[in-house]
């Protein structure tokens, strides 16, 4: 048995911690299209949170602000209480140093629908190359741990081998390793199995599922319903830049109270 | 006979390799043994290790200062935007061959270049000191800008220009999601490019890099007007003028451009099949030294043979 580190607390405790993730009225604009139109959320530690809407809902967009890969233009996203790409001073919020918000985003992983693992490197060197360039772990530990990791994910026998060798689903399964390789305190899905044949899907949410269950803080945005339903402890749907409606996923499935979220889950099941 | 046309193709170039051997060896003018003895002669390998060292400087030059070049361009502040458009667009826009004559010539704007506090005379004369000077040192000019130093600026400064465009199409080739995913761990914008854009980019910089590179090993002939005359054409020539055999020197010029050429090229596949890791199913490069040579032009018979 190879142990996953986690350091996200386990449900008992996350009530007196306070939320992992907190976001207050978060806006965004591309150019003159609001994007996000005021988006409130909490997502305690150790808990799933599910994101679901239609495509152009602003999904991507915001969880893409949490780690401040999209600059918001009003509102606040703290992450274990540390607030997200400003430093308030005297009642003021100051934009934070290119640095400092790469120190933010070493706590913060994220998988990708497009995978994006590293080709020019092995999948070892995928997994080896931010810890040890950013958090200063010795080549040999980061190994160990990257090689473990992998292990854990179904890829014990592919270290030696380069993305472009890989299935998709094994992708996934790499860039998922890559990112607890940073021993994260939040993990951030963006439509991790869109891009799979659905031959493939079953074993990236097996990987997943592991991780939740081993109480990881996710936010996962997908239109897997299954998922949702047996995984997620906090179900949020988002419609044209707005969340529309909250609650326990297998509530908010069985009977929607908008007519938006009726419409949509009658399309996606 | 499978292949009809195949074979008339070998009878009909057979024939004028044939005709061309026996050129070669029955022209008086090539005078081949003349040759030979002084194409090896102390100062043609004097000249040819000049040409190389300007090949090596310039180059270093022209890729270093293009990457810095290509940075600017793709950068966000219009500043430095600006300055590496000006850049390229002016040491594009002139001849090397004017270059070379020009940085020839700078010792006649400045006598000495010093290094110091800038208008340091007309700020003394503001505070009603005479001929004040805070320079901290200085050189003259007209010994360093003549010669090599000056074709190595002229050929270094005018090959970044091209550089900066080769290599920001490198780094315009790679994924913006490869930035993304690095980002998110946590790495900063320098890592990146460092680390994980432009290693993938050099798959695309190299290439024409190699090209670049070919094309100023024959460039460096240019410094024969600045004037230098440690450079290996200008020396052929001379011996070639000296004793009235022009023609045998202009072939022992072409042997020795066509030997560094195909060192060059070596060097070339080992770049390409190096920075070519990850790509394709194989992993593996899908280059060859065969078709290396026959891009340009297969004349490395030497090469292409292996
Ligand atoms: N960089 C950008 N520039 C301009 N517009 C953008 C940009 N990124 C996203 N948008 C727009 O913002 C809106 C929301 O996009 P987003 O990707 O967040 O949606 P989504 O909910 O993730 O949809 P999908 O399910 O298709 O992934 C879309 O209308 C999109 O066109
Ligand atoms: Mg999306």
């Amino acid at each position: 048995m190879t142990e996953l580190t986690v350091s996200a607390s386990p449900d008992g405790t996350a009530a007196v911690s306070g939320p992992m993730v907190r976001a207050e009225q978060v806006h965004k604009s591309f150019g003159s299209i609001e994007v996000l139109k005021g988006i409130d959320m909490k997502v305690r530690a150790g808990e799933v949170c599910c994101l679901l809407g239609p495509s152009g809902s602003g999904k991507s967009t915001f969880l893409r602000c949490i780690n401040h890969l999209e600059k918001i233009n009003a509102g606040r996203i703290w992450v274990d209480g540390d607030l997200i790409g400003y430093r308030e001073r005297g009642g003021k919020l100051h934009e934070m140093r290119e640095k400092d918000v790469a120190a933010q985003r070493r706590a913060i992983g994220m998988v990708f629908q497009r995978f994006n693992l590293f080709p020019h490197m092995t999948v070892l060197q995928n997994v080896v190359e931010a810890p040890v360039l950013l958090r200063r772990v010795k080549k040999a530990e980061a190994r160990d741990r990257a090689a473990q990791l992998l292990e854990r994910v179904g890829l014990g026998d592919k270290l030696g081998a380069y993305p472009g060798q890989l299935s998709g689903g094994q992708q996934q399964r790499v860039a998922i390793a890559r990112a607890l390789a940073m021993r994260p305190k939040l993990m951030l899905f963006d439509e991790p199995t869109s891009a799979l044949d659905p031959e493939l899907v079953g074993e990236v949410l097996d990987v997943m599922k592991d991780l939740a269950r081993d109480g990881m803080t996710m936010i996962v945005v997908t239109h897997e319903i299954g998922f949702a339903r047996e995984v997620g402890d906090h179900l949020v749907f988002m419609d044209g830049g707005v969340v529309v409606e909250q609650g326990d996923p297998r509530e908010v499935i069985a009977n929607p109270r908008h007519d938006r979220t009726r419409a949509f889950l009658a399309k996606v099941l | 006979m499978r292949h009809p046309g195949r074979w008339v193709a070998i009878a009909v170039i057979g024939v004028l390799v044939a005709m061309f051997v026996h050129l070669l060896v029955t022209n008086k003018a090539f005078n081949w043994s003349f040759m030979v003895d002084e194409m090896f002669r102390p100062p043609v390998v004097e000249g040819l290790r000049g040409s190389i060292a300007l090949l090596v400087t310039s180059m270093l030059i022209g890729i270093g200062l293009g990457v810095v070049l290509a940075i600017m361009r793709l950068s966000e502040n219009p500043i430095l935007r600006g300055v590496a458009w000006a850049y390229t667009w002016f040491f594009r826009a002139v001849p090397r061959l004017v270059l070379v004559i020009l940085f020839g010539n700078l010792g006649i704007l400045w006598a000495r270049i010093e290094f110091g506090l800038p208008f340091d005379r007309q700020i003394g004369a503001l505070f009603g000191v005479d001929d004040f000077q805070a320079r901290l040192f200085g050189f003259s000019a007209l010994e360093i800008l003549s010669g090599f130093v000056a074709g190595m600026l002229a050929l270094g400064l005018s090959e970044a220009a091209y550089m900066a465009e080769i290599v920001r199409a490198g780094i315009q080739s790679v994924d913006e999601g490869q930035t993304e995913a690095a980002q998110a761990l946590g790495l900063t914008r320098a890592q990146v490019l460092r680390r994980i854009v432009l290693p993938q980019a050099m798959r695309v910089i190299v290439p024409p890099t190699g090209n670049e590179t070919i094309a100023m090993l024959k460039d460096t002939s240019l410094v024969a007007f600045v004037p230098v005359s440690t450079e290996l054409f200008f020396q052929l020539r001379a011996v070639g003028s000296r004793t009235f055999q022009v023609f045998p020197m202009l072939v022992a010029a072409t042997l020795w451009y066509l030997l560094v050429t195909s060192v060059l090229l070596v060097g070339q596949y080992y770049l390409e099949r190096h920075f070519s890791k990850g790509a394709g199913r194989s992993g593996r490069a899908r280059t060859t030294l065969r078709g290396i040579a026959a891009e340009n032009g297969g004349t490395t018979g030497k090469v292409a043979g292996t």
